[in-house]
């Protein structure tokens, strides 16, 4: 939808800058440079134009038809996207998607601006250490650090009943805990990002505006909200927006760890996508909602800019 | 220094060193339980006390893992990342030169379509990618990976941020000097943008050996899997034999937790180039 109302303003806009844009070039320079720009991003657009535009056509295309295991079956108009408000599983999953996002994002967000304040005054040392191990669990990549959850969350030899005297208790089999498990380990993967962004954005605060305000006797904590929150403010709304888009794509935790169950209680939007393409081969309602997850992401990124703008 | 000596109470910063070290403790603890645990044989890994260092290590685990194709899926990973990486700095790195540096009609258009295909979720379209390559017949091969790794437009955002900095005089020194466009981008640019062509290629090697989700759709057959894929499968087939699963997972991340210890510098500016929003 963005990309529509960039286009319909394009030309007005770009025959406004041409004066300004283009000053002090000739028609035949500015023809020149044109081409010569185009030659250069020619290579890459390839690839963006192939594998990004190209299945964003498809997957808006694929969810009005109708398709099963043989292929395309007519045109389906908005069946699809009915179909999914009367389908209990997708509703469920929508939950789910829900929970993950509205825990994970301000979990998420919050700790990392702390962490991140904590170790940005450390010594350069230090600070790299600490921003090394939260970054851990990332590079060390989620099949890898799913299936030691799963051995550290299994009922008899895993870890944590060990330790807490539960043994037997099965905490992904059990339609309470498991999504709280999926959770937690989410957020040890997502977290590392948000950190190296902070501490790099609490280095670019005007250190002359914060020293004048402890000359006028301004508490720590009234340093913090009046005089670097606003100058983060940036970073704290390009965290919420990454968070946002990464806790609304969780399936590779669910897809290896629950498949989605007990009965329904880990599904997302996300692994339901999948399920429905992957293993029942319907890839018009597959598309369908995937056309709706992305839609639901743009409002979600769109209301946190509109309120942490008015914020300030 | 200023900022320490002003600081927060004494009673304040032992706290939060405390909690510091506990959570970096908790952040490091499942790399620390994949490694010794690949090295613990079955009766330890399944009896009721947890062993917390492996006090008879045993190379079994490695022993049957190397019984499954796992060099097959490690040459392949480095295939792939490798690929995407050394695709991605060629066409970003010209790409963002030109969106930064030239002035030509349809830029900001351009340019507000990549950042808005930027906004939208990745993982929506692997789907329809999907049926993409298996119109062009690419299904289970490392290209249907690699292709779209390159396609994502973070690359030339990154190198149109880092290609800003680069100073208008020298391309116009270049120019006067008679240089063509080519030559003024490999022998003036290039050297000017190298470290962040470094930060992208790190970036994107690290997050290309880890997109689960792409190579899960992308490869379904064994020969072509990758480490990540290979161990996800194991994990299918030998539920409980969690020795076997941990090493197929040390093998999968000591490799690439190498590579980020090696490079973290670079790492470190890439993430943080590509969130000032130009």
């Amino acid at each position: 939808m963005a990309q529509k109302s960039a286009q319909r303003s394009a030309p007005a806009r770009v025959k406004a800058e041409k004066r300004s844009e283009f000053s002090g070039m000739s028609r035949a320079l500015v023809r020149r440079e044109t081409i010569s720009a185009y030659l250069f991003l020619l290579p890459s657009l390839i690839f963006f134009v192939g594998f990004v535009l190209v299945p964003m056509g498809i997957c808006l295309v694929y969810s009005f038809l109708k398709m099963g295991i043989a292929g395309v079956d007519g045109f389906a108009g908005f069946d699809n996207y009915i179909r999914m408000f009367q389908d209990k599983v997708f509703i469920k999953g929508f939950w789910n998607t829900v929970l993950i996002v509205v825990v994970s994002v301000p979990a998420v967000t919050a700790f990392s601006l702390w962490v991140g304040s904590a170790i940005y005054p450390m010594r350069a040392g230090l600070r790299s250490f600490f921003r090394c191990v939260f970054y851990m669990p990332v590079v060390t990549g989620t099949v890898a650090v799913t299936v030691v959850w799963k051995w550290m969350f299994s009922p008899y030899n895993g870890l944590i009943n060990q330790i807490t005297g539960n043994i037997g208790f099965d905490w992904l089999g059990n339609s309470k805990t498991a999504i709280w498990c999926i959770i937690l380990i989410l957020f040890t993967t997502t977290i590392g990002q948000p950190i190296v962004l902070y501490v790099a954005a609490l280095g670019n605060v005007d250190q002359s505006l914060v020293e004048a305000a402890q000359v006028d006797g301004a508490t720590k904590l009234q340093v913090f909200w009046k005089i670097k929150w606003p100058q983060i403010m940036p970073t704290t709304l390009y965290v919420l927006v990454i968070t946002t888009i990464n806790s609304f794509q969780c399936f590779a935790l669910i897809q290896l760890l629950t498949r989605g169950g007990p009965n329904y209680a880990t599904s997302t939007i996300m692994y339901y996508i999948f399920d429905m393409a992957y293993n029942y081969q319907d890839f018009g309602y597959a598309n369908a909602m995937g056309v709706v997850l992305a839609i639901v992401i743009a409002i979600f990124s769109a209301l946190q800019f509109k309120l942490a703008k008015t914020d300030d | 220094m200023n900022n320490k000596a002003m600081g927060q109470s004494l009673g304040y910063r032992i706290f939060a060193i405390i909690i510091l070290i506990l959570l970096a403790v908790f952040f490091f603890f499942p790399l620390y339980w994949i490694i010794t645990g690949s090295f613990k044989d079955a009766i330890t890994i399944n009896a009721r006390q947890p062993q917390w260092f492996p006090l008879a290590p045993t190379l079994d685990n490695y022993v049957k893992l190397f019984k499954q194709p796992a060099i097959q899926w490690l040459i392949n990973t480095i295939i792939m990342a490798v690929g995407a990486m050394a695709l991605t700095c060629l066409t970003a790195s010209l790409a963002g030169y030109a969106l930064a540096k030239k002035r030509f009609y349809g830029k900001k258009v351009l340019f507000t379509l990549l950042v808005c295909a930027m906004a939208l979720p990745k993982q929506v379209i692997v789907i329809p990618l999907l049926q993409e390559m298996s119109v062009l017949n690419l299904n289970n091969s490392l290209l249907a990976v690699i292709l779209p790794t390159v396609g994502w437009p973070f690359g030339v955002f990154l190198m149109k941020q880092f290609s800003e900095t680069i100073p208008t005089e020298l391309m116009e020194a270049a120019r006067v000097d008679g240089a063509g466009e080519l030559r003024t981008f490999f022998s003036v640019i290039l050297p000017i943008i190298k470290p962040g062509i470094g930060a992208l290629a790190i970036f994107t090697f690290v997050n290309s050996w880890n997109d689960y989700f792409l190579q899960l759709i992308m490869l379904q057959e064994k020969a072509v899997f990758t480490i990540s894929l290979g161990i996800a499968r194991l994990q299918g087939e030998v539920s409980s034999d969690f020795g076997l699963i941990m090493a197929g997972a040390a093998v999968a991340a000591i490799p690439i937790v190498v590579v980020f210890l090696a490079f973290q510098k670079y790492f470190t500016q890439g993430i943080t180039m590509g969130a000032v929003k130009g």
